[in-house]
This record gives structure tokens, sequence and C-alpha cells, in this order.
């Protein structure tokens, strides 16, 4: 039978599969015919793994034939970002330094979705090394918003929130340094979550920003998110920055009543910085909380227009170390014009880094050089720990943040692409979590002019299932997930 | 810290990219010696906020030394890593002469 994949969840296709309405193959079939049919105009994939996924789709139909027990994951299509190492299988970080590289390893998240049956589709887009907000600084060019082609579907994880809201697959994996799971989730109305900083292994993310990175899931439902998060967290040896706390169970989003609950709404977040349009819909999102019982309060976080500038330093001093792996002496691009071992460097990495790593290279280097790191780094250090508090201690009196994902809807490709700082503050509602390293959750929340708008929850470091249950109960209030693009 | 817009002169990116071991082109100079200038004249907002007797922010876990056994770990595929290197020759990564002969 055919397989409605635009309305499928994860919960619904474990369903559909172990009750026989379809098989993996017809599955994963659907995936790669929408993919042929639309990837065209969505640009959402890098790289495919078709004929590999269908042979594990094969297995996967031969075991529930057999009534064999099936992973939490089994034959589920999922999409995974092109800054996420999968073994043998090309991995960019959409740079053309990386153009030919196949790792040989899987990352820790990789290897725990394969452990739990999922089955990869394909490599998805975003911008070069996760630097940006749209996907614009793709070396192989943008991907483009399933709601509105001419748009852009976030960024930098674009390429995962355009391939999961197209129809392409039933979940996505994201990175989170600045946003960039957050705000694509919120471009393209999905759940994107950055969880806690610690919760889920970075080993085997092509590092950008260490002090910030964190792997992101992007689903279609609470329930999707959690079951995610309860499989991909946990300690690793291989990342010694991964926190000893036990996963959030897969019902982690039904742990909590939003009777009683008190939500925070930080001033700085709303007041004249968004749009009339996003505006109403938070009131709305607002609202339906309220009558679910929760409480609200206003709140206030004064040094939140420091974010983007403390992100801007942090960001590109970790980058510029980060970058420095890509010599041309053990894997990626050399550069076949070099005379000599310092050209080997140089060369290598002017032909194979885009402009926006290129600046950020340039920018972290000054930062970090002798005479300047007082003044840029360790003043960027010292707000990070100023922001960082105020929204800790907001946490003594409410029980989440609920804010706007963005300022506006999904800009136009192109609107922004040329004026590296107004693309910056794009990351204006997203670094307060980021600095303080807290989990945050953006939730699909309405529409304004017939495109999508996301509300963020923020809550105390390790309380995912909070975010969870809030979202899981507004979600069974409202219908937006239902809603699909027109392709 | 200057504050004053062209914060960045093209021969301070010249510098900066020696540095960085960036090869740039002189548009890419021109172009970054603006750009530069703009993304600093930006993050300078932060010379404001006061923050003496503040900590800094390192890390946001609250470990402290992590430890591993420190045991020798084999790897299984030595070959797949020596087969990315643009150029390598048996079990080794070619590489340019680091001293002038």
């Amino acid at each position: 039978m055919s397989v409605d994949i635009l309305s499928l969840t994860i919960a619904k296709a474990r369903q559909g599969l172990q009750h026989k309405q379809f098989t993996c193959v017809e599955l994963l079939g659907a995936c790669y015919d929408r993919i042929r049919a639309h990837d065209g105009d969505v640009r959402a994939f890098l790289t495919l793994t078709e004929e590999r996924a269908m042979v594990q789709a094969e297995e996967v139909d031969r075991k529930i034939d057999r009534n064999e027990p099936l992973g939490p994951l089994e034959g589920i299509p999922i999409a995974v970002k092109d800054v996420i190492c999968t073994r043998g299988v090309r991995t960019t970080a959409a740079s053309k330094i990386l153009e030919q590289y196949h790792p040989p390893y899987d990352a820790t998240i990789v290897t725990k979705l394969k452990q739990a049956g999922a089955i990869i589709v394909g490599k998805v887009n975003c911008d070069e090394f996760a630097h940006g907000a749209s996907t614009e600084n793709s070396a192989y060019g943008p991907s483009h918003n399933p709601w509105d082609l001419t748009r852009s579907p976030g960024g930098s994880s674009g390429g995962s929130s355009a391939a999961l809201s197209a129809g392409f697959c039933l979940a996505a994996l994201g990175t989170d340094t600045g946003g960039s799971t957050r705000q694509p989730g919120g471009w393209c109305n999905l759940y994107g979550l950055r969880p806690t900083y610690g919760r889920m292994s970075r080993y085997g993310l092509i590092s950008m920003t260490s002090s910030t990175d964190t792997p992101g899931i992007l689903a279609k439902t609470a329930e999707d998110t959690a079951l995610l998060l309860s499989l991909l967290s946990g300690v690793d040896a291989h990342d010694a920055t991964t926190l000893p706390s036990a996963a959030p169970s897969a019902d982690s989003h039904m742990s909590q009543s939003a009777q009683g609950l008190t939500i925070g709404l930080p001033k700085e977040f709303f007041e004249n910085n968004i749009d009339a349009s996003s505006a109403q819909v938070m009131d709305q999102a607002v609202e339906t909380l309220t009558a679910l019982g929760a409480t609200v309060e206003q709140v206030s976080l004064p040094h939140t227009k420091y974010g983007v500038p403390v992100y801007y330093i942090l960001t590109p001093s970790e980058v510029s170390s980060n970058l420095g792996r890509f010599d041309g002496i053990r894997y990626g691009h050399r550069s076949p014009e070099a005379d000599s071992l310092y050209e080997v460097y140089t060369r290598s990495r002017g032909e194979g880094f885009g402009p926006e790593a290129k600046r950020r290279i340039m920018i972290g280097t000054y930062a970090l050089s002798s005479g300047y790191y007082d003044a840029y780094y360790k003043q960027a250090q010292k707000v990070r720990t100023i922001i960082a508090d105020e929204v800790k201690a907001l946490f003594k009196r409410v029980d989440v943040l609920l804010t706007p994902v963005s300022p506006h809807v999904a800009i136009k490709l192109g609107e922004k692409s040329d004026d590296p700082v107004a693309m910056y503050q794009e990351d204006v509602f997203m670094d307060t979590a980021v600095m303080a390293g807290i989990p945050a959750l953006s939730v699909p929340a309405g529409f304004a002019d017939g495109l999508p708008v996301g509300m963020q929850l923020m809550g105390p470091q390790l309380e995912e299932a909070r975010l969870l249950s809030v979202a899981h109960h507004y979600e069974s209030a409202t219908d937006w997930i239902t809603r699909t693009p027109t392709l | 810290m200057k504050s004053e817009k062209a914060l960045l002169s093209t021969d301070a990116v010249r510098r900066i990219a020696r540095l960085a071991r960036l090869s740039l082109s002189d548009d890419e100079v021109e172009v970054f010696a603006r750009e530069l200038s703009d993304i600093l004249a930006y993050v300078n907002l932060l010379q404001e906020v006061d923050t003496e007797n503040v900590r800094v922010t390192n890390q946001v876990t609250g470990l402290s030394n992590v430890m591993r056994e420190d045991a020798v770990v084999s790897c299984e595929n030595p070959e797949e890593i020596i087969e990315l290197a643009p150029e390598h020759e048996g079990n080794l990564v070619k590489v340019r002469a680091v001293f002038d002969s």
C-alpha cells in the first residue's frame, strides 16, 4: 500500500510496521519517491544512501515476518546533518575542503541510532561547518523552505528541517551551537531540541565551538522528540564533557502536568523586538497554556542584547582553533599548487574554505592574538557568566521561560546573505540557552501569513522532560503539527 | 581597544591571515578589512558591560577531572585512516619537507 509519509510520525510508523499496515521497504520507498519528486526544488540532501537503506529495509521486513524483537527505531528513516560523521558515508560539513571525506568512524549519536535500528536516508545540507542561520553559507548552495521555496528553511541545520518537513524522512539529526536546530525547527513547523550541554555526546560532530556545540533533534511531535532524546543521551567515554546523569525516559513528554506551572515571559524577547504577526501568535500560545492551567509571569533578562556579541567572539575564537586541523596533511583537500609546506597549509585552506569560515577564522585569530585576548575573549567569557547567572536565577521563580524562536518568519533567500552582521543577529533569541548550557526546545506554535512560527521553551539544566511535557500539553490542545506544506 | 570604524587595515588583515595560515586574494583582503571591521565594531558593544569581579565561564557542565583508565586501545582500521591522506606511502602520510635542505 502507499504510505502517506507527510502525516506519519515515528510513533505511527512503528505501529504501522508492527501491525503490517505497510512494509519497511514501502516506508523507505515512499521517502525516496518524495525525494526524487521534490528534492530538486528543496535541495535538502548532499548525499543519499538509498542502496544501503533499501538493503536494511529488507532486513527489517524479514525480522518482522519472523516476529523477531524490534529495536525502538527499527526501520525508521532518519536524515543526518552533514557535520555529523557517518562511517564510510561522505561527510562534507557542506565544505569544499571535505568534499571527498569518508569518515573512518561513526559519531556516537549515529552509533546509537544504528543500535536502535534506525535507517539513515542520507546526509543533509547545512551552512558550511554549521556557520550560519540560513544554509546560504553551504558550499553546495542553499536549501529551500518547503513552506515557501523562495525562503530559507533556517540554519545551520536547514537541510535537516527542509528534509523533515518535506516528508523525506521521519526525523533528522542536527546540531545546535547558537540556535542551529531550534531556529530551523521554528521556520518549518517542527520541534527542534537543543539538549542540556553534556546530555548527548559530541563525539563525531565536526567541531565548531566546543564550549557550546550540542547535537540537536528535529522531530514532528513532542513524543518523537522524547523518544529520540531517551535513545541518544548518555555518558560517552569519547566525550569527557558528557554528563553522567541518567537519560530521560521515552515517555518524558508525559511526566509533568501543565497545571500549576509557572511560565516566565522575558520582556526583552517581546516588546518592540518582534514582528506584530509573530507577536500575535505568541499571545495566542500563552493564552492556550494559561487555559491549560499554567500561570504566566512577566520577567526580565536585561543582558539579552549582549548574547549575540558574546557569541560572535567565543565562536570565531573556538572556530579558528577547531578549523586549524584542516591543514591539507592528513585528510581533506590538499592544494596541488603548493610549493612548500607553508603553502600546503595556506593554499589548501584558502582554496577549501568558503567566505564565512574564512571570516570566522580571521576574527578568531585576531581576538585570540597577543594583546587582544583579554579585551575580546576574556571579556566575552565574563559577559557569558552574567547572562548565564541571570537566566539560572530566574528558574528559582519560574518553571520554564517562553519566548519566540525568531523575531520574524523564515527570511527570503538572499535577503541577508550580503550582510554578515545582520545574519548574526538572526540568533538574537537563541544565545541565552547557549551561554547557560541549559536545554531549549522550539515548538510549532502557529502561522503568520501562512508561514510557521515557533515558540521557544527554556528550562533548567537536565530538565528536558519539563519542556517536552509543556510542549506535549500544548500540542494536544492545538492542531499546528497536523499542517504540512504543499510541494 | 579602539572603537572607531576602520578597526582593521589591509595590512592587519594580511598579518592575521599569515597567523591563520590562510591564503587570501587581494580582493578578499579588501572585503575582509571592511567586513571584519564591521563585525569588531558590533562586538565592541561588550566593552560597556561592567565585568569587574565577574569570573570567566570556560565550561558549563560543572564536571572536573574526568578520568579514564590510562590504557592502550588498538585501532581497528588503520588502513582506512591512512587512505584518507591526500598522499601516502605504505602506512605513512606523505608531506613536504619540514626543513629547507
